[in-house]
């Protein structure tokens, strides 16, 4: 069964991020979005959890990156961005969607 | 009155645009800068987020606040204290911030940083030194 993790606080606010980072198995996706964004920033100290994943598929939403000035250059490699349809899509694509709020 | 004027702080921990804090806290800062008082702004923790570069709500559909702190310098708040290793855990230096300026009457409008990249240390000894906090 394939979960689409979507995470939507700050990681270093909350632990949700860290959290979700510790459940998510191979095979499935996490979606980073509204202050999660920030998660996905080139050279912070959770860059290691972030970028350490092999089967996991690592999505951020386009619209809250652009919101933040997270631009292409400072996101950690391998992570695609998806708009809004994306997300609508992923939600699909799933079995079943996990919120860590 | 000059034995009236109080040392403002404002301290903002939080992120832009996921909350209310950041923007209500530019709110107060531009409503007090009214009151002729020393102000000092702190961004830390994830407070440092909300100086960021290319800003652009227009997909999310917000309001985008974050021009307005390049006029907090016609205000008379000219400090603006980021702490180092806030911007450092998050992968940031100082180049990802807005390069914003404050122009010095005293010395003949020459333009001034201001932005002051301090330690954690230092930061706290500024704290200690206000008069009133207002937290964000």
């Amino acid at each position: 069964m394939s979960i689409l993790h979507t995470v939507n606080k700050s990681p270093f606010e909350k632990s949700s991020v860290g959290s979700c980072l510790a459940h998510a198995l191979e095979g499935s996706s996490i979606l980073f979005y509204e202050d999660a964004v920030y998660a996905v920033l080139k050279g912070a100290s959770i860059e290691p959890l972030v970028a350490g994943f092999d089967g996991v598929k690592l999505y951020a939403l386009g619209a809250d990156l652009k919101a933040r000035g997270i631009t292409d250059d400072k996101m950690i490699d391998g992570i695609e961005i998806v708009d809004y349809a994306g997300f609508v899509d992923l939600s699909a694509e799933h079995d079943k969607v996990q919120a860590w709020v | 009155m000059s034995e009236d004027i109080k040392k403002f702080m404002y301290v903002n921990r939080r992120a832009p645009h996921g909350t209310i804090y950041a923007w209500e806290s530019l709110e107060v800062v531009l409503i007090g800068a009214a009151f002729d008082q020393d102000v000092s702004v702190a961004f830390f923790d994830d407070g440092v987020y909300q100086l960021l570069k290319n800003q652009d709500t227009s997909d999310i559909e917000t309001k985008n606040f974050s021009p307005t702190y390049a006029a907090l310098g016609d205000y008379d708040v000219t400090k603006l204290y980021v702490e180092q290793e806030s911007l450092e855990e998050r992968g940031l230096t100082i180049d990802d911030l807005m390069d914003l300026k404050w122009e010095d009457e005293d010395e003949d409008w020459a333009e001034k940083d201001s932005i002051r990249v301090v330690s954690r240390a230092e930061l706290s000894s500024v704290l200690d030194q206000q008069d009133v906090i207002f937290s964000f």
